[in-house]
């Protein structure tokens, strides 16, 4: 049954099974386990960013393709929820639907076309075209404001039972843990769960399937996959459509949760430079270095932010040095952990574990250890 | 590329061609030939940057996305420099300007290269050949370098104003064209003679180019392509850094995201060029600049998208940009 739910693609590592269940379970209760409103949003942005690394790692880890365009994705997503809802009189489950159907209509098109355009020629002008359109994206919604409120953005009300002031029963709900209002937000946040759940299984049902495995193989060698009888634009083109889909389902629920959205929340660049993160330190072509590298980072960006403060009111008075660690600066760490761990940890959290687990317990030495099933860190 | 029996003029067709449809769009001859001197500036700007760029790819594979460091680096190594200039640049004469403006751009062309001879040890070496880690790190790299921009210069945009007599503009009957534009055609007119020259008439240029058709070739006959290739890259970067410059001028602002908006126009170019070629580079720099100053002037809201049409219409034409290079 498990077997089955996670389509034979098991953790291949005690640690990171054990792992992984931490994160499922407290995923899975966060709303009794860490009460309050700063919890759960962090925890709903945790699930947010897993649906959408995940999605990613379709693209980057499995097909071996960069695009810059993932957050433009994710954008229109948002996008499609927060037009519609604010555009609809009242607030109802049939707008909500209207506009995450539109916004996979306009993602489905736009990445079709984008796919077919430069996949085409070769994967490297992938890499630069969609960073083109992307800026050119983020311009159009940051200027027609009259459509996508501008700067400014978007906020909307979302259908009565998401709101935080329906209430599921009177009396808070005694659980061993504490109590726990069953509120709109409780709701939203299963609604959540749920669909995130739903998109990570069926990525995985996805990387594994045959297809999938195509889709390795044109990592690996795309000259090769061709001459095998492969279609490798079809096969590119049909991952890029359908990296483009899910990420625009995570930006709905993204404006479903924080029910407003503006070209910062969605769109900007720095998410995308998040998402690459997360994707390189949990494990390019692992769907659960998604999952790992997700709840590393989020958790990190408020931590380290802190760490941060208090390194620069420490070092106050010297030259430079508090410059370069105020908070404002936390992109620059940012990127030197990404170049750093690109070098030296280029298969992640989860091909380190996956590695560890593969050696025979009495070690022989270094290379050879990998079993034959071992997917080993990915050539570019 | 041009070894080709005769010339393929087609392409270059399209620069003339572009101008004149425009001419009945625009109304009236004045307006247009305001907008084409400014369109010629801005691409004979974008070109200069972008020719280190598409050389180094040619050459050895590399594809950059960390270029825009070295532009915004060169504009904020100018607006240090030219403030430090104080009365040559605010004096009523060309020349004390000139001088003025020189300094400038040699400083941010030293510091831009110098930068580049770390950035390619650093950052580009350890991943010669791995595409995809190219495109990672250097966007890494594109990112730390922007950052420490913030952390030197600050982050908030920093006016860089033209000199006193690169002001205003000059009536050619009635077109108003600014004299700062004359002065950036001239001055990329010089940049592209001056890498012709090198590229067709010195025994650099000679390898360079054989470098970029058939690399194992050139090694092969004892030349050490990868020392080559850090000159190529130094000197990328400088011009990059000289680009920065013209730019900010250009745009009378500079600000620490200038690179990475600049990079996106300069992605454009090479793909509509083919990546490696230089000519193909020109060519799709100007028809750039002119495309971004038509539309800006018709159509303002959707400038950059009028770019990526064009894009897409040249790759409709010639899937590897308008003078593809052989062996990629």
């Amino acid at each position: 049954m498990l077997n089955r739910l996670l389509s034979n693609d098991l953790p291949r590592s005690r640690w990171l099974a054990a792992l992984l269940l931490v994160l499922f379970l407290g995923l899975a209760f966060a709303p009794f386990l860490f009460p309050g409103v700063k919890a759960l949003n962090v925890a709903a942005k945790v699930l947010i960013f897993i649906a959408l690394v995940a999605s990613f790692d379709l693209l980057l880890g499995y097909t071996g393709i960069v695009s810059f365009a993932h957050t433009m994705f994710f954008g229109i997503g948002a996008y499609g929820v927060a037009i519609s809802l604010n555009a609809a009189e009242s607030p109802s489950w049939a707008a909500l639907g209207f506009g995450v159907l539109a916004a996979l209509l306009v993602s489905l098109v736009l990445s079709l076309v984008i796919g077919l355009f430069s996949l085409r020629v070769k994967a490297i002008f992938f890499a630069m075209i969609t960073l083109a359109v992307a800026t050119a994206f983020l311009t159009l919604a940051s200027q027609l404001s009259d459509f996508t409120g501008g700067e400014d953005g978007l906020s909307f009300s979302v259908p009565e039972l998401l709101t935080p002031g329906f209430t599921l029963m009177e009396e808070p709900l005694q659980t061993p843990l504490g109590e726990v209002d069953l509120n709109g937000r409780f709701i939203t946040y299963y609604l959540i769960f749920g669909t995130v759940t739903a998109i990570f299984l069926t990525l995985l049902r996805i990387v594994n399937s045959p297809f999938g495995r195509v889709l390795q193989a044109i990592r690996e060698n795309d000259f090769r996959a061709e001459a095998l009888g492969y279609r490798t634009v079809v096969y590119r083109t049909l991952s890029n459509v359908l990296s483009a889909s899910f990420a625009t389902l995570a930006g709905c629920l993204l404006a479903i949760w924080l029910r407003y959205n503006g070209p910062d929340t969605s769109l900007s660049f720095e998410i995308m430079l998040d998402i690459l993160l997360i994707v390189v330190i949990g494990g390019m072509g692992t769907m659960y270095g998604a999952v790992i590298g997700s709840v590393l980072f989020v958790l990190a960006q408020s931590y380290l932010q802190d760490l941060l403060r208090l390194a620069g009111g420490a070092t106050e008075g010297l030259p430079l040095l508090p410059a370069l660690l105020t908070p404002d600066r936390w992109l620059l760490w940012l990127g030197v952990l990404f170049v750093l761990s690109v070098y030296y940890f280029p298969s992640g959290v989860v091909g380190k574990l996956r590695e560890r687990a593969a050696r025979p317990p009495r070690a022989r030495p270094a290379g050879g250890a990998a079993s034959p099933a071992q997917p080993t860190a990915r050539r570019p | 590329m041009k070894q080709l029996k005769e010339l393929d003029w087609k392409p270059m067709a399209l620069v003339p061609a572009l101008a004149l449809i425009a001419l009945p769009l625009t109304g009236s001859p004045s307006t247009w030939l305001t907008l084409t001197v400014a369109g010629l500036a801005m691409g004979m700007i974008v070109f200069i940057i972008a020719s280190g760029l598409t050389l180094v790819f040619g050459l050895m594979d590399v594809l950059n996305f960390g270029h825009g460091v070295f532009i915004a680096l060169g504009a904020f190594v100018a607006t240090t420099v030219l403030a430090s200039m104080g009365s040559y640049t605010t004096a009523d004469s060309l020349w004390l300007n000139l001088m003025a403006l020189f300094p400038a751009m040699l400083v941010a062309m030293a510091v831009a290269g110098a930068l580049g001879l770390a950035f390619e040890r650093l950052i580009i070496r350890p991943v010669y050949g791995m595409h995809l880690k190219q495109i990672l790190i250097t966007m890494g790299g594109m990112i730390i370098g922007e950052e420490l921009i913030k952390v030197f210069w600050g982050p908030e945009q920093i006016p860089l104003p033209l000199p006193e007599a690169l002001r205003g503009s000059i009536l050619l009957g009635d077109a108003a064209v600014a004299k700062y534009r004359l002065l950036a055609v001239l001055v990329g007119g010089a940049v592209f003679a001056a890498m012709v020259w090198t590229l067709n008439r010195t025994k650099v240029g000679l390898l360079i180019r054989a470098g970029v058709q058939d690399r194992e070739m050139v090694e092969s006959l004892g030349y050490r392509i990868k020392r080559l290739f850090v000159g190529v890259f130094v000197a990328g970067s400088a011009l990059a850094g000289l680009g920065g410059v013209m730019w900010g001028l250009y745009q009378e602002t500079v600000t620490p995201q200038m690179g990475h908006q600049v990079n996106v126009l300069i992605f454009i170019v090479i793909i509509i060029g083919g990546l490696g070629s230089t000519l193909g580079a020109l060519i799709g720099a100007l028809l750039v600049g002119l495309m971004a100053n038509y539309t800006g002037f018709l159509f303002p809201k959707v400038a950059l998208f009028s770019n990526i049409a064009l894009m897409v219409a040249i790759l409709l034409w010639r899937p590897q940009g308008v003078y593809p290079v052989t062996s990629r």
